[in-house]
């Protein structure tokens, strides 16, 4: 569980220091899939069975959520 | 045995978990940096899933994390793709050392498919 944990703020590193938008948006999907996998091992330590509907619930909304992101990033351009 | 199964499929993806985080945070590039991590964080979390299942057996919990696992194994390619080509459309550059850039000549392509 530490380590799941450690692997989160890492994400959370590269979402606070991710140079432009597409950086932060992958790091966003990864911690979703990640804390989808917490939520499994919730279920095991805790033995409540309501952390796996959380962990459903997660891993459709962060799939919704990456792909409304991905189609607002195609919208627009970056002029350097 | 399943709950020794389960334990070590579980470790397993926890390390892959970790190293495809270290991986989000080592990489150069956004693309080597989406590879690394999706496919090294949805193998581990699948297998996290499989090893509860293992672990439960199949009850509530553990069906209901089978198909979570199939639901991460559909849905986490189509968004790693869907954002590849997002930040190539939105023009982030390549990497320096990239060697070779493979869709650079499709860009017209999907704009005159997409316009038309």
């Amino acid at each position: 569980m530490a380590v799941l944990l450690f692997a989160g703020f890492l994400c959370l590193y590269r979402i606070a220091k991710g140079p432009s938008a597409p950086d932060r948006t992958v790091a966003i999907d990864i911690l979703g899939t990640l804390m989808v996998g917490f939520c499994a091992v919730l279920t095991w330590t805790t033995g409540k069975d309501f952390y796996m509907n959380i962990g459903i619930t997660w891993a459709l909304l962060s799939f919704l959520g990456t792909i409304a992101l991905a189609k607002y990033l195609e919208g627009r351009n970056f002029d350097e | 045995m399943n709950e020794a199964i389960g334990a070590v499929l579980m470790t397993v993806g926890v390390l892959f978990d970790l190293f495809g985080c270290v991986g989000l945070v080592r990489l150069p590039d956004v693309y080597n940096r989406l590879q690394a991590a999706t496919k090294c964080v949805t193998l581990g979390t699948c297998m996290i899933l499989i090893g509860v299942t293992f672990i439960l057996g199949i009850g509530s919990a553990g069906v209901r994390s089978i198909l979570c696992a199939v639901f991460i194994l559909l849905t986490s390619p189509v968004a790693a793709h869907a954002l590849a080509r997002a930040a190539y459309l939105a023009g982030i550059r390549l990497w320096d050392g990239s060697v070779v850039d493979a869709y650079a000549g499709h860009e017209q392509r999907d704009t005159e498919v997409e316009t038309s």
